[in-house]
């Protein structure tokens, strides 16, 4: 049974800004539904009481004082940017 | 015998004897590279330059005697995977969307690494942003594995896991999210450790799924891991779940004396699926521990079989929010679309590479509106089983051991087309990043003349008790690391 149907595909590649090619949808989209029927799987297992687990370690909420503390200078951040001008990382245009 | 064979212990023994200096280590590791890592593929960048400046310096240190004699890894050259950054050394995860990207800082490893005055020599090759279990899903070239050419190496950390088992370096760092540290450790025939989560710093490790990444020495023998670690562990203000116990002294667990020793070793670990020179190994193994003294009872992990899936859930739940900053703007490759949402999908089609996709994919889809609940938060769900049967056990067991990995080394191209075969290899290893625990893969032999890897998992926080049974272990077989480079031109 597919699980997933190419629109669905089209529609988690459009969710995380993948462009995905007519084969690739095709492709990846039939793994992605062995994966999932695998994952039901889970499905066995009874866990009505069972409390989720994010994290191992029982860290939460660390926090430290507010200090002012030298950080990456503008230009070592810019150093990597695909696009720059005056000093700031240049986009495409965000407004029509 | 070859320069590396050495322990870390006498290599620093022999610098500050004067035997040798940090230059001609430094040397003969880059003339290994020279000679060996066309075929393997364990480097993608060797560092040479800097490296040779470095162990001037160094040398320098050294004659006007200001160099630690107590600090063993003084001196030594070594190798980091390329997902962790390196201040001016370009850094890409093998992936081609940070085909470009040099860093502008050190991860705390790293400098941790540079603060004992080691040299790094390169960055190593790794499955692209550390997603796979053969280093077949580099974004630049497989890696090979040294006993056999034919085979891979494992994954994601192949090219840590290579270089150290080539005598390329003395030792590597590599990074270990569902068994990539151990698996490819016990492929190659070598030491590989996963912390306990916590134990060691994330900061400046590009993170993959954070709730289960951490980072580890990949090393030739107990003891230099022990080093190692003893090195890279604590706690970091700059990452929040780095925890801020006090690390005991590893090297003092190294006694040899495993007596009384419980140990568990899970039924459904050494069953069905288990190939049978890996299983016939790992009985051997607990054999000689039982002669040193230990005591071994069959025990169950019942969750076990569902931690795969479970896993990869999870994982590339993580994967796919974690990824999302890699969309061209600030740092990596851009291709520029006609507008901003045409520039990220164009920049991340370009740049990631297949399984990078299909995990990304596999996260988005179970995070999404309508399906979350039945598979995100089912799996995390199944986690606290999974940990719960570790805790279990370890109220009555020291340790638990089983094999790294279901068989031996496969071979290039075999499972490259079929995730959830693929996927299958991690099987032993995935339980233990679940449940947060530290394990350790060591050799225990050959099955049809490939490595077979020992994993023995401790409690959280405890890599001591776990270095205590691998050293005793280790001592009591004396495994001959002889990788042949098998299938290929080099003897």
């Amino acid at each position: 049974m597919e699980r997933i149907s190419k629109e669905q595909v089209r529609h988690v590649a459009d969710l995380a800004r993948l462009q995905l090619q007519e084969e690739e949808v095709e492709h990846l989209g039939s793994q992605l539904d062995d994966i999932i029927s695998a994952a039901e799987r889970l499905n066995e297992l009874d866990t009505v009481n069972i409390k989720p687990t994010s994290h191992v370690v029982d860290v939460r909420n660390v926090m430290r004082e507010d200090e002012v503390k030298p950080s990456l200078s503008q230009e070592d951040v810019l150093k990597n940017a695909p696009a720059q001008q005056d000093g700031q990382i240049k986009v495409p245009s965000v407004l029509e | 015998m070859e320069p590396f064979d050495y322990s870390l212990k006498e290599l620093s023994r022999r610098l500050h004897n004067g035997d040798t200096t940090v230059e001609e280590l430094v040397r003969t590791s880059l003339k290994r590279i020279e000679e060996v890592d066309e075929q393997i593929g364990a480097f993608l960048h060797v560092d040479r330059d800097n490296a040779l400046e470095r162990a001037k310096e160094l040398d320098q240190q050294l004659k006007n005697g200001e160099a630690d004699a107590d600090n063993v890894l003084f001196g030594l050259p070594m190798g980091i995977k390329d997902n962790m950054v390196t201040k001016g050394v370009r850094t890409t995860c093998a992936s081609k969307i940070l085909d470009n990207f040099v860093p502008v800082h050190d991860a705390t490893v790293v400098e941790k690494l540079y603060d004992a005055s080691t040299v790094m020599i390169g960055k190593l090759n790794m499955d692209e942003f550390a997603m796979g279990s053969s280093n077949e899903n580099s974004g630049y070239k497989i890696v090979r594995n040294p006993w056999h050419l034919g085979h891979v190496p494992g994954g994601s950390s192949g090219g840590s896991a290579a270089a150290v088992a080539a005598g390329e370096v003395p030792f590597s760092l590599g990074s270990d999210t569902g068994g990539s540290i151990r698996e490819p450790a016990a492929y190659c025939g070598v030491v590989g450790l996963k912390p306990t989560y916590g134990r060691v710093s994330r900061f400046g490790l590009v993170a993959f799924a954070s709730s289960l990444d951490q980072i580890g020495p990949i090393t030739r023998s107990v003891e230099d891991n022990a080093y190692v670690l003893q090195q890279i562990a604590g706690h970091d203000p700059r990452d929040s779940t780095s925890v801020g116990k006090e690390v005991p002294n590893y090297l003092e667990a190294l006694t040899g004396d495993v007596k009384g020793l419980r140990i568990g070793v899970p039924k459904n670990y050494m069953g069905e699926g288990v190939s049978k020179g890996v299983r016939d190994r790992v009985w051997e193994a607990l054999e000689v521990l039982k002669e040193l003294g230990a005591k071994v009872e069959e025990v169950n992990l019942p969750h076990t079989k569902y931690g795969m899936t479970a896993y990869y859930v999870l994982a590339s739940s993580e994967a796919s929010s974690n990824l999302a900053r890699f969309d061209g703007i600030r740092y990596g490759i851009r291709s520029e679309g006609e507008n901003l949402i045409e520039t990220y999908k164009q920049s991340r089609e370009e740049g990631f590479g297949d399984e990078v996709k299909r995990r990304i994919l596999l996260g988005t889809f179970a995070l999404s509106a309508g399906f979350y609940d039945a598979y995100y938060l089912k799996a995390q769900k199944v986690r606290t089983l999974i940990k719960q049967d570790f805790e279990d056990l370890f109220l009555n067991y020291d340790l638990i051991i089983g094999p790294t990995s279901p068989t031996t080394a496969f071979q290039i191209g075999e499972n490259v087309d079929d995730p959830l075969t693929m996927y299958a290899n991690d099987v032993m290893t995935i339980p233990i990043n679940m449940a947060g625990v530290p394990a350790i893969s060591v050799p225990c032999g050959l099955s049809d003349g490939m490595p077979v890897g020992l994993q023995i998992i401790g409690r959280h926080f405890d890599e001591a008790t776990i270095y205590r049974a691998a050293h005793a272990y280790e001592q009591a077989v004396n495994f001959k690391h002889a990788p042949q480079f098998k299938g290929g031109a080099h003897a």
